[in-house]
């Protein structure tokens, strides 16, 4: 699980493909178990459903988070603070919450040359329900344009296949098909497949041969009246 | 179709698509811009034209050209650039051309914040521009009812010849939902050759005008827009009911508030209230209709804005002290909690 992946851990993907959501989820998940985690919320594209928004949540956890030094929701500027010192304190997991597409990876400029290639994670989350990422071509095509963009390789895929409350054993491994083909034309594995434990009520019906790992997620950034 | 996961503010762009809008002319605004930014991509793959105009006065005033050559044509904005859009408004309305026009509004007044917000009411309710008019005015509740309520639009403003607005917020316009795309006609809608103005040709002149030089003829202009708000009014409304078979109270509350307050009916209902909600889907026309009932003790009113809409409950209900209110305002998203306690400090013990 989470705490045998690579130190520093990169989240990227398409526009509302869930980073923020599985982010979240993994930094909650790997408080458990490692004794220091900063979870870095670089979302620069976007001003609504940030990680930030849990910052007490997850702080009381004993997550550190980074964001940007200008508090306050409402301030739509590129700014983050202080992303590179979790790169270089080795004694800390650093989860790195990107933006969207290609365009969110920009940040990653700031970190790229300190990355060491051996500690480092970049897995990009799917949604198989999101129209531009329906087909083993359009993830392929959206994994170029964030690699060209940031300089980065894909080191992992995470199908998070959901239709959010709507969600079936059935979307999640029709996600698993489709992911397994970008997988299988790329080289690039699936590290984790996720699911929202209050939604999907039948995983007695998900094939055994799924993807990766199984993840459980919680909703974290979605209120129950959403 | 299937289902895909989009943000309200894609569906949107999508759903005008689907209902064979080939126009938009916009300016970016915060928490909107994902409206021309799909757009921008999507619509010259149909051939469609895309426009990010150097102002909103100068989109409002494309969507004024598009409309009177005929085009089923968009415009989306946000609170302040709405605020700027008001002038062309009034004058597509005065020109009786239909067009669609998206708020996905946020707090005010002024620039206000990038929040969702429900202020607007009064601006698009009322009509934000000079003169004698109304626009209609849906609000949706949930990204699917926003991408039916603009495919409707479209109908409706070619129907009745007047701008629609989509009066929605930013939450739904960045929330993801599932949600399905099919479009088809609800009325039967008149063909726009009559009076678009697509060049004469051997045809007939056709104009388009907004000055009357004559204060009689604009007077009798605006008989002719008020008879055609009395056609909306009696035909148009529409709203919502939940939990209301038994109620003694009842919410009033529409778009994202609604979602909220719905989940406080529950919470209420289990702890033995006796209470609903009403949620207008159209706010233009008020659903008047919705709040003849003898039996409701109280109305309450629950907004993101500080009582825009309490004064057309009361209207409604014709009584001014069965009304209360409850809000927040400026980009505060209301939750579920704080709604439970304002429906029993007016219901009190009342079960």
């Amino acid at each position: 699980m989470v705490q045998d992946d690579k130190r520093v851990t990169i989240i990227t993907g398409h526009y509302g493909s869930g980073k923020t959501e599985f982010a979240v989820n993994y930094a909650m998940q790997l408080s458990k178990t490692s004794p220091k985690v900063t979870l870095g919320d670089l979302d620069i594209v976007n001003v609504y459903f940030r990680s930030r928004e849990k910052k007490q949540q997850l702080e009381e956890m004993g997550i550190h988070v980074i964001s940007s030094n200008l508090e306050g929701d409402s301030v739509d500027i590129p700014a983050v603070a202080a992303i590179e010192s979790p790169v270089r304190d080795k004694s800390t997991k650093y989860l790195v919450d990107l933006g969207g597409n290609d365009v969110g990876t920009m940040v990653l400029g700031r970190i790229k040359p300190l990355l060491d290639n051996a500690e480092t994670d970049f897995l990009m989350v799917v949604n198989v329900n999101r129209p531009d990422t329906s087909s083993p071509e359009g993830i392929l095509r959206e994994m170029k344009s964030i690699e060209d963009a940031s300089g980065l390789q894909v080191t992992g895929f995470i199908n998070n296949t959901n239709l959010i409350r709507e969600t079936t054993a059935e979307d999640i491994t029709m996600g698993d098909k489709i992911l397994k083909e970008a997988s299988r034309l790329s080289g690039v594995p699936i590290k984790y497949t996720t699911y929202v434990e209050e939604v999907v009520k039948d995983t007695e019906k998900l094939p055994d041969d799924l993807g990766g790992e199984l993840f459980p997620l919680k909703f974290y950034m979605r209120k129950d009246w959403m | 179709m299937a289902k895909v996961l989009m943000k309200g503010n894609e569906a949107v762009g999508k759903a005008a698509i689907e209902a064979g809008c080939r126009f938009f002319f916009g300016y970016p605004i915060t928490p909107q811009s994902e409206v021309p930014e799909y757009l921008s991509e999507e619509l010259p793959k149909v051939g469609g034209t895309f426009v990010q105009a150097e102002s909103e006065l100068a989109a409002i005033n494309m969507v004024y050209g598009a409309a009177a050559a005929g085009a089923r044509v968009l415009t989306s904005s946000s609170s302040p650039g709405l605020a700027l859009k008001q002038e062309g408004i009034g004058y597509i309305t005065n020109a009786d051309l239909p067009a669609v026009v998206i708020n996905m509004m946020r707090g005010g007044p002024g620039l206000g914040t990038i929040q969702p917000g429900q202020a607007d009411y009064h601006m698009c309710v009322k009509g934000g521009s000079n003169g004698d008019y109304h626009n209609i005015v849906l609000a949706p509740a949930s990204v699917q009812e926003a991408v039916d309520m603009v495919m409707d639009a479209f109908d409706l403003a070619d129907f009745y010849r007047t701008p629609v607005i989509i009066l929605s917020d930013g939450l739904i316009g960045q929330m993801m939902e599932p949600v399905e795309f099919n479009y088809s006609p609800k009325k039967d809608l008149p063909s726009k050759d009559a009076w678009a103005l697509k060049g004469k040709g051997k045809g007939e002149k056709h104009m388009i005008v907004n000055l009357n030089m004559d204060a009689e003829d604009c007077e009798n202009h605006n008989i002719a827009l008020q008879k055609k708000y009395d056609e909306i009014e009696a035909n148009e409304q529409d709203w919502e009911e939940y939990c209301m078979d038994d109620a003694e109270y009842a919410f009033v509350s529409y778009g994202t508030s609604a979602r909220i307050v719905k989940s406080s009916v529950d919470t209420l209902r289990a702890a033995g209230y006796k209470v609903g909600l009403i949620r207008p889907k159209t706010l233009y026309p008020f659903p008047v209709k919705a709040f003849k009932r003898e039996n409701i003790k109280k109305y309450l009113d629950v907004e993101m804005s500080m009582g825009q809409m309490a004064d057309d409950v009361k209207l409604a209900c014709n009584d001014v002290n069965k009304v209360a209110f409850y809000g927040r305002t400026g980009g505060i998203i209301l939750t579920p909690e704080e709604v439970v306690e304002f429906g029993k400090s007016v219901m009190g013990g009342d079960k």
